[in-house]
């Protein structure tokens, strides 16, 4: 694979983007304690894709994924969940926005303890005051294998359970792109892998989008491409990746780091 | 340590000023009530305070506990005036008389609000000056037709030299010539009541008798000790006088003065206990919730080799310097409280005296051992628990969850507190008023507190059965639901805070508004005449017989009838007699008669009520020797019985042949009868009739009922005032919990902003468990208040007949509102804050 020095890799499968990235820049502090987060990063999310986002410790991979999903203001150029401009919103299209079309699975689960399995999973519907699509949700359950333990509390479940009424959550309103950050981070490699099953299978055979912040190798193996960051630009990018290659990769960003 | 603990302090000056405001607010509460009272003690001690300085000995009828003879003492005569001032020694000698005097402002209404409207003479000296008054401008009255004014009620009544001035002693109005305007050392004026002077003749003829005294002090020629004037002054009394030396005078005032207070001061003192209470338990919860938002801080300092002794110590250390800070400021605040509650009273229009705003080295040494050590104990517990958090808790990133455990010992002993109080207020209820004082109370204090450890466990069903409304809200208020029971002990603590001001103020309404209702059906219920004409103010003594005169020559009057009373004998025991007018009084008042009827009481038949026919074995038919207060003897046959009511009980008599033997014939009232009945222009009539007279009320069975109101509610809304401080501090205890349960669960907020919950969502969210919380605890005060206004209300039913039990549903209603509007505003900080949260550092906070 060819490293890009800087700029965007150019998209050349015919697909049609769920999100969309443009010039995407992001800027924390001012004068001189200024840090360039995102500089100019231009990418494609397709749909029916499942990308994975990698880098080194601040290279801006989580702060791409921030402001691609419209928990971030950006401070220049454009990011788009399907034809809306995230940017252009003011924080009450935005949240509904996130409500609607995006789904989130967060590292550590973020489920509300007070709730049930079933209640945290039509969560956004509740709030959204949307009655869930009842044959979906159940397809949703039964594929992430809870079937059993809807009426259980969070803190009744494993670690790895958790972690699957938060992807079902993030499927249960059909969104049109999901955001994963560090799905697998606090889980044991199993779980993990089962987890990043699910996240794979929702994208072949459901056709969702689902983009995924992680620092795992393996984990992005799952993935049907993977994007490098570095120092807030996108470095390179791999199709159908194997833990050999992105380990590869990875270890020249340590190498760089090292003679840089 | 004290560092670590001096910068924790300065750390976090939110959660600092939170903590601060909840003693502040307890310490201001305290000291305020000690400023208020020593204040209000003080004016009423000035008012009361007669200069002592000018007098040596006085003398004063006396009673030397003897019933040879029914009525007062005589007054003293000219005739020992004379006598006294020849005793050796003897100086300045003056008469004093006093009396009611109202005196009307320009525009004919009372000046000086009816505190103390009294009027007294002129007694010139030697010198032709009375010492007692110093005459600024104009000179001393010395005929009938010239008065002389204080000159604060000169002033309020824009009144000069030379103005004629309305005035009324016992009814009629007399117009007087202002001749003078004086200043005196009189305590009453120094409070705000009048005085008006006659010279002495008139004053005698006014209020005394001619030729009679009440007092007569006598200053002591240099060289001479009280002592000695007294033993001089002693020999020449008659049976029925005493003389006193100044100094006992003015000992004896101290001493009433202060038994006087001792009833208010413990009232004040109560209610400041109360706001106390709720502030330990504001303050031990604030110090909960920081010690657990720091227990990674504490584990820390524990995992680097802090002993537990050091982090308690660090704790307490932070309570001493936030108790120090709140203490002072609680007391300056507490100072300008207690100067609000007096210009409180003063705007209420109640009758209290004037004076300077009292701080005592009490109030400001009570006010800083309160704000200290209050708050070092409330933080001691908590303290203890931070010393015992492990050093592993520095590792962990979660919130150590509460435990459900130590809620069954906590259930139990709060079950039998509960249940026994429950039991020891019934049973208290069963007894006379006097027994069950102290099971009422005892039973009082172990259901609150029983109920106060009860509140977990019964906050969990209590909050749930509020889920159909809170389903209104969709998913705010479901979650607001789940949150306010997720810690149990915090939510109960917080309740609990606000339960116990509104159990006090829903008791208090219960009580008074059933007693007023009960004492209005006893003024007004057997009330028939249109209405009833008597001397408004504060010391106003009688009636003159010529305003009954007046009322029955004015158009439109069908029937007066006079209640009068006089003093007598009757069978070796002085009791009081009441006459009326046999033909007249049957239409005023309805009586019900078990023999005979009120026409019969003529010439020598009486009624009597069944009490007294009672206690002395009367029957109809019965003969009864009277003693008149004059002396002299007659006998009487009982020609009815009748159930005594507040307008009529007792020994009731012919007026005609009462009057006879009556010293002063005056008029307790004159009750009247109309053609027309009540109604605006029939009183104004009257009112005319009688001259525009300030001195006089007229008053219809309403405007008497309005009275009872007003006297109630303004007692009742002073202690709805004292007890708004223990309500104002329960809301701060809200704002904690909320702002403690916003910083806990920020990162579940920033989860559900990231899922699509917006910031409206967020607020309305912290906003409803901020209401569930505030409306559990208004509900379970209501009861508790409910509870106890119908126990006391069987304490209080025996000594007052019409009492019945009167549930004030509107202004229960409206408490309820009240506490779901203190909850709206307690969350209004902590919602914002829970809405403006940063989404991602919520969520990547571990």
């Amino acid at each position: 694979m060819t490293a890009f020095p800087s700029g965007a890799p150019t998209a050349t499968r015919p697909a049609v983007a769920a999100a969309r990235a443009t010039d995407l820049t992001k800027v924390y502090g001012q004068g001189e304690t200024q840090v360039v987060a995102l500089d100019s990063v231009s990418v494609e999310f397709r749909q029916a894709e499942f990308t994975a986002i990698m880098g080194p410790s601040g290279s801006g991979k989580s702060t791409l994924m921030h402001c691609m999903a419209g928990l971030d203001a950006i401070s220049g150029g454009s990011a788009r969940i399907g034809d809306v401009e995230v940017s252009s919103l003011k924080d009450k299209k935005l949240t509904q926005l996130r409500r609607d079309k995006i789904g989130f699975i967060f590292q550590a689960f973020n489920l509300l303890p007070t709730l049930t399995a079933l209640e945290n999973i039509t969560l956004p519907m509740d709030i959204a005051g949307r009655k869930p699509n009842k044959e979906w949700v159940d397809m949703v359950v039964e594929t992430v294998g809870l079937s059993g333990r809807l009426k259980h509390r969070p803190n009744q479940l494993s670690g790895g359970q958790q972690q699957r009424v938060a992807v079902a959550r993030a499927l249960a309103g059909k969104p049109e792109i999901m955001f994963a950050d560090e799905p697998t981070g606090n889980l044991d490699s199993r779980s993990g892998a089962e987890v990043l099953g699910f996240l794979r299978n929702s994208v072949q055979q459901l056709g969702q989008t689902v983009v995924m912040v992680t620092h795992d190798p393996v984990a992005a193996t799952h993935a049907g491409r993977v994007i490098f960051l570095a120092d807030g630009r996108i470095v390179d990018e791999l199709y159908d990746p194997t833990a050999g290659s992105v380990l590869d990769r990875m270890k020249r960003f340590d190498a760089k780091g090292r003679t840089s | 340590m004290f560092r670590t603990a001096l910068r924790n302090v300065l750390a976090h000056k939110a959660r600092l000023l939170m903590t601060v405001l909840a003693v502040l607010l307890g310490v201001a509460f305290v000291s305020g009530t000690l400023v208020f009272t020593d204040t209000i003690s003080k004016a009423y001690q000035k008012s009361s305070e007669k200069g002592f300085d000018t007098v040596d000995v006085a003398v004063r009828p006396h009673d030397k506990n003897d019933d040879a003879t029914p009525g007062d003492p005589p007054r003293l005569s000219q005739r020992l005036l004379d006598r006294v001032s020849a005793v050796p020694g003897a100086g300045t000698v003056t008469g004093t008389v006093a009396g009611y005097t109202a005196v009307a402002d320009k525009d004919g209404d009372l000046l000086g609000n009816g505190f103390s409207s009294t009027g007294g003479n002129y007694y010139p000296a030697k010198n032709g000056k009375d010492p007692r008054y110093d005459l600024g401008s104009g000179r001393a009255p010395v005929t009938a037709a010239e008065v002389a004014l204080d000159s604060r009620t000169a002033d309020r009544g824009d009144y000069r030299v030379g103005d004629t001035v309305r005035l009324s002693t016992d009814g009629p109005v007399r117009q007087k010539k202002v001749v003078g305007i004086f200043t005196t050392d009189d305590g009453n004026v120094a409070a705000g009541g009048t005085l008006t002077l006659f010279d002495n003749a008139t004053a005698q003829k006014l209020f005394t008798g001619s030729g009679q005294y009440d007092q007569i002090d006598i200053r002591a020629a240099a060289g001479t000790s009280q002592a000695t004037l007294k033993a001089g002054v002693d020999k020449l009394l008659p049976a029925r006088a005493e003389a006193v030396t100044g100094k006992k005078l003015a000992d004896d005032q101290a001493k009433d003065i202060k038994a006087g207070m001792s009833g208010l001061q413990t009232g004040l003192l109560v209610f400041a206990g109360i706001a106390l209470f709720v502030s330990i338990f504001i303050i031990a919860n604030t110090f909960t919730m920081l010690v657990a938002q720091r227990t990674r801080e504490l584990a820390l300092m524990r995992a680097v080799g802090a002993s537990r002794r050091q982090v308690t110590r660090s704790v307490l250390i932070e309570a001493t310097v936030v108790g120090s800070v709140a203490a002072v400021t609680g007391l300056l605040a507490g100072i300008g409280l207690g100067a609000a509650l007096r210009s409180l009273l003063g705007v209420t229009g109640s009758t209290v005296p004037d004076g300077p705003l009292i701080v005592s080295s009490t109030t400001v040494l009570a006010a800083l051992v309160v704000g200290v050590v209050v708050t070092v104990l409330a933080a001691w517990l908590p303290g203890r628990r931070a010393a015992k958090i492990p050093p592993i808790a520095a590792m962990s990133s979660v919130h150590t969850a509460p435990s459900g455990r130590g809620l069954v010992v906590r259930n139990t002993i709060g079950a039998i507190l509960a249940g026994g109080g429950v039991a020891l207020v019934l049973a208290g209820t069963g007894m006379s008023s006097g027994d069950a004082k102290a099971p009422m109370g005892l039973g009082a204090g172990a259901l609150v507190i029983g109920v106060f450890v009860l509140t977990p466990l019964l906050s969990r069903p209590m909050i749930a059965a509020s889920a159909p409304v809170l389903r209104v809200f969709g998913i705010a208020g479901k979650l607001a639901r789940q949150n306010a029971v997720r810690n149990p002990r915090r939510t109960a603590a917080t309740a609990s805070a606000l339960m116990i001001g509104l159990t006090l103020i829903t008791g208090l309404t219960v009580i008074a508004g059933s007693v007023q209702k009960s004492i209005d059906e006893m003024a007004a219920g057997s009330l028939r005449s249109d209405y009833v004409v008597s001397l408004g103010a504060i010391g106003a003594t009688g009636l003159s017989p010529d305003v009954e005169k007046t009322l029955k020559r004015t158009d439109g009057v069908t029937a007066t009838s006079t209640q009068r009373t006089s003093p007598a004998l009757v069978d070796g025991d002085t009791t009081a007699l009441t006459g009326v007018d046999g033909d007249t009084i049957g239409q005023m008042i309805s009586v019900d008669f078990s023999s005979g009827s009120l026409s019969e009481v003529t010439g020598n038949n009486i009624v009597v009520d069944d009490d007294t026919a009672q206690d002395n074995n009367w029957h109809a038919g019965s003969k009864v020797p009277v003693t008149f207060e004059d002396g002299a003897r007659k006998q009487f046959t009982v020609a009815g019985v009748y159930e005594g009511n507040s307008l009529l009980d007792g020994i009731v008599i012919d007026s005609a042949v009462l009057s006879a033997h009556m010293a002063d014939v005056t008029d307790n009232k004159v009750m009247v009868k109309t053609e027309d009945g009540p109604n605006q222009a029939t009183k104004d009539a009257l009112q005319k009739a009688l001259g525009d007279n300030p001195a006089i009320n007229v008053q219809d069975k309403k405007d008497i009922s309005n009275d009872i109101a007003k006297a109630i509610t303004l007692l009742l809304n002073m202690l709805y005032g004292l007890l708004a401080m223990a309500v104002i501090v329960a809301v701060l205890g809200v704002i904690n919990t909320l702002a403690m349960s916003v910083f806990e669960r920020s990162r579940e907020i920033g989860m559900l902003r990231a899922i699509g919950l917006d910031r409206k969502g967020i607020k309305r969210m912290v906003r409803l468990e901020s209401l569930v919380i505030s409306l559990f605890g208004a509900v379970l005060g209501l009861c508790l208040g409910a509870f106890f206004g119908w126990a006391a209300g069987e304490l209080i039913a025996p000594s007052l007949p019409t009492y019945e039990l009167v549930m004030p549903w509107g202004r229960l209603g409206l408490f309820l509102v009240l506490a779901a509007g203190v909850g709206m505003l307690a969350a209004v900080w902590p919602a914002r804050r829970a809405s403006k949260l940063n989404m991602l550092a919520a969520i990547k906070s571990e």
